[in-house]
């Protein structure tokens, strides 16, 4: 790589050729303060934080943004760069709400850092703050223009990674604001609910739906029994919230926690994501055996069957029919576990803690009421997880390991692994190869599935069939397979499709900040949580064979039919 | 060919439009026809004499005789008069302030002394609407010329003019050809911005309206030196007539080959499409422009990269002004030595300036670079009308600077401009007499802004909307010596900050006012007076010392 020496701050440094000030000055220890910029995302250079003098240049240059030359001198810190860095971080504070003490992302604002970092004492400007009313009308996210910068990054976010484009850039100048097509509710847009847009957002402008109040409630209240359920995911990430470092694997702490909060039983989605192997698994053998509609799409991501919904609703044949383990654990947790334990499923109050904006919408489907009764109740993301540990003086790092409720505690590595990208799909190989050829699986770890790259291939030969699967995670990614579906240029049995990049484990509800280097880490800690698991195939799950003898019967059977598994609805991809 | 012992030209500029040039041409030729001079008079539709004020105006040749303000009614004795018995209708002759005398021809006016017409060579001399006239004064050899040279050869005549960007940054059109030419890449575009959104600038349209020819073939010698095959122009919307006038003489292009394959038998084939734009001043920036010619939202660019290594559609692209455009055929024809014997040594050529305001003579003008501002405004401009007094003129359009009366001789070209605080820019020169209050004319600057801020990037987005809210809060008379250094602050910053030259000139107006006229925002901030009596917030008369 071809290299150039420049100046910065009076120090000689070594850079790439191409690469930018801002990266060139981090290299060398030179902290420059940005605020549009992502370490995942194109370069903007819209806030103008990161401004810096440039010899030769009569602006000031976005550090960002501009890239470094063979002898180029560079001031970050000369006086007119400072007054300018003041001038425009007082210019965003005179339009922003002075909220903090009442917003959802106080204390992990970039806003608020930078604020506190570069001492901004005085408030020159007269305070125009942006008349706009947020916009509650999504089940799952709540946006308030009044706290946006626009800094665009929920805008590449909805529209590069997601293929979605719900977020937009409307109006000009100071007018200028994100927001959906005709500033449309989200609810009346396309979104997905993925809440990716709610982990690019350096300020508290798109947040989760608030769900905390309604489960503090139900846990006041002597009638109920009330059940959580933790997702696969939230195992490896809610550690983050207490400052722990990403990929810390806290299942124990959690369940803990859990327990303190007081909810009356602690099972895990972990258990219905073995439920869903079975189903599933069997559901594409019988796609294969009879001729049924193939390739077969994955359905526990409810932000991509949202998405599909909108933008293929010709590929609807192909979802798989089964629930999300959310809303099967749900719809058991109302019958099975309420006529086992004598329980009116009335009185039944049922939490997800999950990585995920989306399972608030899917958990308010009209269809999800097969038990008689909604089969989700109230849905918490980690953060706000985090926020009720808070509130209740949880010292989340010291507490004890505890284990699960029985029964519908018990799961396998293979339903853990549900949380990266790639392993609902391990998962069912693993099973659909023993159940099939009857043999044990020799190397459980299907590598070709796992990682970071946004479309994976794998072939896996089962009794002389070749299953030909593929994975996509991330709705763009998601946007290419369905194309080549489409246009009948896929040769493939099996397609998972996560929404959100990484999968779960970089779900629009974990902690902030999630970037690509942290769901890396927090990957490699699910792969972990397998391996630490004494049963790693989900047809080996005791409990799951013991709910077939005792209830369902068989996979695709009759109340399988009616409990597990649902229907979907073609929507309007402009709406009206 | 037929030949004519007298031609009527009457002005179809959209100035002159509006004034009912058309009405008045048909008139005319029902007139002429009726009197039977069908056979010996030609009626004429031209582009603009640049006299937009005096509107609609006729020129009548051989003896260029010139009448202003013509109405339909006037016609029968124009032609009764002037045409069949040749006796000049006294009362329509132009009549300047400081002349007893009416002027009788378009040679006699002090309005022309002073002018030299390269890029307007066409406007008000042939029918923009004939190709046939466009060649019949020399045009579309310069093409011929290119086509015989190597690219580099014309990009070469092209540095040695010494020729800079008209659109307002003065960046030298040869060196961007070449950068356009060495850029690697099978396809590149020329790109000609007929953006014009600058407050009281109107020379492209009226380019345009005049002669589109020149543009036509200056944008397929841009094409072959920088090897390029496709052109865009794109164009206000606003300017329905422009765009009619273009349409047709591409086709009229089309017809002669000399747009489209094989032009001249060279084997160069260029063609070239009109975009009209939506209205957004930002468009005129050109990645702006690029975004919008690509259907999306426009906006700017960062850069680099440069619209030469990556332009629209991520190609190779020259885009250059009409008015650049325009000099390149005389620059081929004439040669880069001719070229330089005008203007300034680091600004050779000429200017065209639209004169607007407190001047007798607003209109259309082209003089060579370096001129005084006290000439255009004196000695071109007629002075300032009604008895008052010279204040402030505004170069460069609306993010130009306002200059007071102290600096009435610098030369304007666009380094000596920019030395004075202010901008050439696009050209527009908007006069002020000393009615104006200072910091409401300002105000109306920063609005302006406020209005067109594209919301990018912040410091414009949000600087804007603060430094019209903090002189509109000395207008109203709420406003302190604080808030004078918070706008000397921001200004600063906006200066240097924002990601497009939009927001780096907004504050140029507010920071140059509040340099040459800072008693009058004092007189506002400390007494509460306004001096000319605008800030009806305030009281009136002169401040107390």
């Amino acid at each position: 790589m071809s290299m150039v020496t420049l100046t910065i701050d009076g120090r000689e440094v070594r850079a790439a050729k191409g690469a930018t000030i801002l990266e060139a000055a981090r290299a060398a220890g030179i902290n420059i303060p940005t605020l549009c910029y992502h370490p995942d995302q194109e370069v903007k250079a819209v806030c103008r934080i990161c401004v810096v003098e440039v010899k030769g240049s009569r602006t000031l240059q976005a550090a960002c943004a501009f890239p470094v030359a063979e002898g180029m001198v560079v001031n970050t810190q000369s006086p007119q760069v400072r007054e300018a860095r003041r001038t425009i971080l007082e210019l965003i504070v005179a339009r922003h709400p002075l909220e903090c003490l009442q917003c959802a992302r106080n204390l992990n604002c970039e806003l608020q850092t930078l604020a506190a970092q570069l001492g901004v004492r005085e408030a020159p400007f007269a305070r125009l703050e942006k008349q706009y009313v947020p916009d509650t009308s999504s089940p799952s996210l709540v946006r308030d223009p009044a706290k946006c910068v626009v800094c665009r990054r929920c805008v590449e976010t909805c529209q590069q990674v997601q293929g979605v484009g719900v977020l937009f850039p409307i109006n000009r100048g100071a007018d200028t604001v994100v927001a959906p097509p005709f500033d449309h509710g989200l609810l009346d847009a396309v979104c997905a609910m993925c809440g990716q847009c709610s982990l690019a957002c350096p300020t508290g402008a798109i947040v989760e739906q608030d769900h905390t109040r309604l489960v503090w409630q139900a846990l006041g209240d002597p009638r109920k029994h009330v059940v959580v359920q933790t997702a696969p995911a939230t195992r490896v990430t809610i550690g983050e919230e207490f400052g722990m470092p990403p990929g810390s694997i806290i299942t124990g702490q959690l369940v803990a926690a859990l327990r303190r909060l007081g909810f009356d039983r602690v099972f895990d989605t972990d258990f219905t994501a073995d439920l869903t192997i079975m189903e599933e698994g069997h559901e594409l053998i019988k796609r294969v055996k009879e001729g049924g509609r193939l390739p077969m799409f994955t359905s526990c991501s409810p932000g991509w069957i949202k998405f599909i919904e909108h933008f293929f609703p010709e590929l609807l044949p192909n979802l798989s029919t089964c629930k999300s383990p959310q809303q099967m654990f749900g719809a058991l947790t109302k019958t099975y576990y309420a006529e086992k334990q004598g329980i009116d499923p009335a009185d039944i109050f049922v939490v997800s803690i999950m990585p995920c904006t989306a399972k608030k919408f899917e958990a308010g489907r009209p269809e999800m009421t097969d038990s008689g009764f909604a089969d989700v109740d109230a849905v918490l993301t980690s953060r706000e997880l985090g926020r009720m540990l808070r509130e209740a003086g949880i010292d989340f790092a010291s507490l004890p390991e505890e284990d699960y409720d029985l029964p519908l505690g018990i799961s396998t590595g293979a339903a853990a692994i549900f949380g990266a990208t790639g392993g609902v799909m391990e998962a069912a190989l693993r099973t659909a190869y023993e159940v099939l050829t009857g043999r044990p699986l020799e190397n459980l770890e299907i590598t070709a599935v796992r990682g970071l790259d946004g479309i994976k291939e794998a072939a896996v030969e089962v009794n002389g069939l070749v299953v030909k699967a593929a994975v996509g995670h991330g709705l763009a990614n998601a946007k290419k397979l369905c194309e080549l579906v489409s246009r009948g240029q896929a040769d493939y049995h099996f397609i998972e499709i996560m929404c959100c990049p990484g999968g779960c484990i970089g779900g629009g509800g974990q902690p902030i900040p999630t970037t690509n280097a942290i769901r890396q880490r927090r990957i490699d800690a699910i792969y972990q949580v397998d391996r630490d698991m004494p049963i790693r195939k989900s047809h080996e799950n005791p409990v799951v064979r013991t709910l077939y003898e005792e209830f369902l019967g068989k996979p695709l059977g009759e109340k399988s039919h009616h409990l597990l598994h649902t229907h979907y609805v073609a929507r309007q991809r402009y709406p009206g | 060919m037929r030949f004519y012992r007298a031609h009527v030209l009457v002005c179809a500029g959209t100035n002159c439009s509006l004034k009912g040039n058309r009405a008045v041409r048909e008139a005319l030729i029902r007139e002429i026809e009726g009197k039977g001079l069908g056979e010996e008079v030609k009626v004429i539709e031209t582009g603009c004499f640049g006299l937009c004020e005096q509107g609609p105006t006729i020129v009548i040749y051989p003896e260029g005789v010139l009448y202003c303000r013509a109405t339909v009614e006037d016609v029968p004795e124009l032609v009764d008069s002037h045409l069949l018995k040749g006796r000049r209708v006294e009362r329509l002759l132009y009549r300047e302030p400081t002349r007893p005398v009416a002027v009788q021809t378009v040679p006699e006016l002090d309005y022309f002394k002073k002018q030299v017409r390269v890029v307007l060579r066409n406007c008000g001399i042939i029918d923009p609407d004939s190709i046939e006239e466009y060649i019949g004064q020399g045009g579309y050899t310069a093409l011929a010329k290119a086509l015989a040279m190597k690219p580099e050869e014309v990009i070469a005549q092209v540095k040695a003019s010494g020729l800079r960007g008209r659109g307002g940054a003065g960046f030298p059109t040869g060196l961007k050809w070449e950068f356009g030419r060495k850029a690697p890449g099978g396809v590149k575009y020329v790109v000609c911005n007929a953006d014009e959104g600058e407050p009281g600038t109107f020379k492209d349209r009226l380019i345009l309206e005049g002669d589109p020819h020149a543009v036509l073939e200056a944008m397929a010698i841009a094409g072959w030196a920088i090897g390029a095959n496709y052109g865009y122009i794109y164009i206000r919307g606003e300017y329905q007539l422009s765009i009619q006038r273009l349409e047709r003489a591409i086709e009229q292009a089309r017809r002669l080959g000399l747009l489209g394959q094989n032009i001249f038998n060279s084997g160069f084939n260029f063609d070239v499409e009109v975009r009209i734009g939506a209205g957004a001043y930002v468009c005129g920036e050109e990645t702006a422009l690029f975004e919008s010619l690509e259907g999306k939202r426009g906006e700017p660019r960062i850069k680099p990269p440069y619209p030469t290594d990556v332009g629209l559609f991520g190609k190779p692209t020259v885009i250059n002004n009409v008015e650049t455009l325009a000099n390149i055929p005389p620059i081929i024809t004439r040669g880069a030595e001719w070229f330089r014997t005008l203007g300034t040594e680091k600004c050779p050529g000429t200017k065209v300036f639209t004169l607007t305001g407190d001047i007798v003579n607003e209109g259309l003008i082209e003089v060579p670079m370096g001129i005084t501002l006290r000439e255009v405004v004196y000695e071109i401009g007629g002075g300032i009308p009604n008895g008052h007094k010279f204040k402030m003129a505004q170069t460069g359009g609306t993010s130009g600077g306002c200059l007071p009366e102290a600096l009435l001789d610098v030369p304007m070209d666009y380094d000596q401009l920019a030395a004075a605080g202010s901008a050439l820019g696009s050209g527009a020169l908007l006069i002020m007499d000393d009615t104006h209050c200072i910091v409401d004319v300002a105000r109306c600057f920063a609005r302006f802004f406020l209005h067109e801020s594209c919301g990018q990037c912040i410091p414009c987005r949000e600087g804007t909307l603060q430094l019209y809210h903090l002189v509109d809060g000395i207008t109203r008379g709420t406003g302190t010596r604080q808030d004078l250094e918070l706008i000397e602050r921001l200004s600063r910053t906006m200066y240097v900050a924002p990601l497009c030259p939009l927001g780096q000139t907004a504050p140029l107006p507010i920071m140059t006012t509040l340099k040459y006229f800072k008693d009058e925002y004092l007189a506002h901030v400390d007494s509460r007076v306004c001096p000319t009596g605008t800030c009806r917030a305030l009281a009136t008369g002169h401040a107390a010392d």
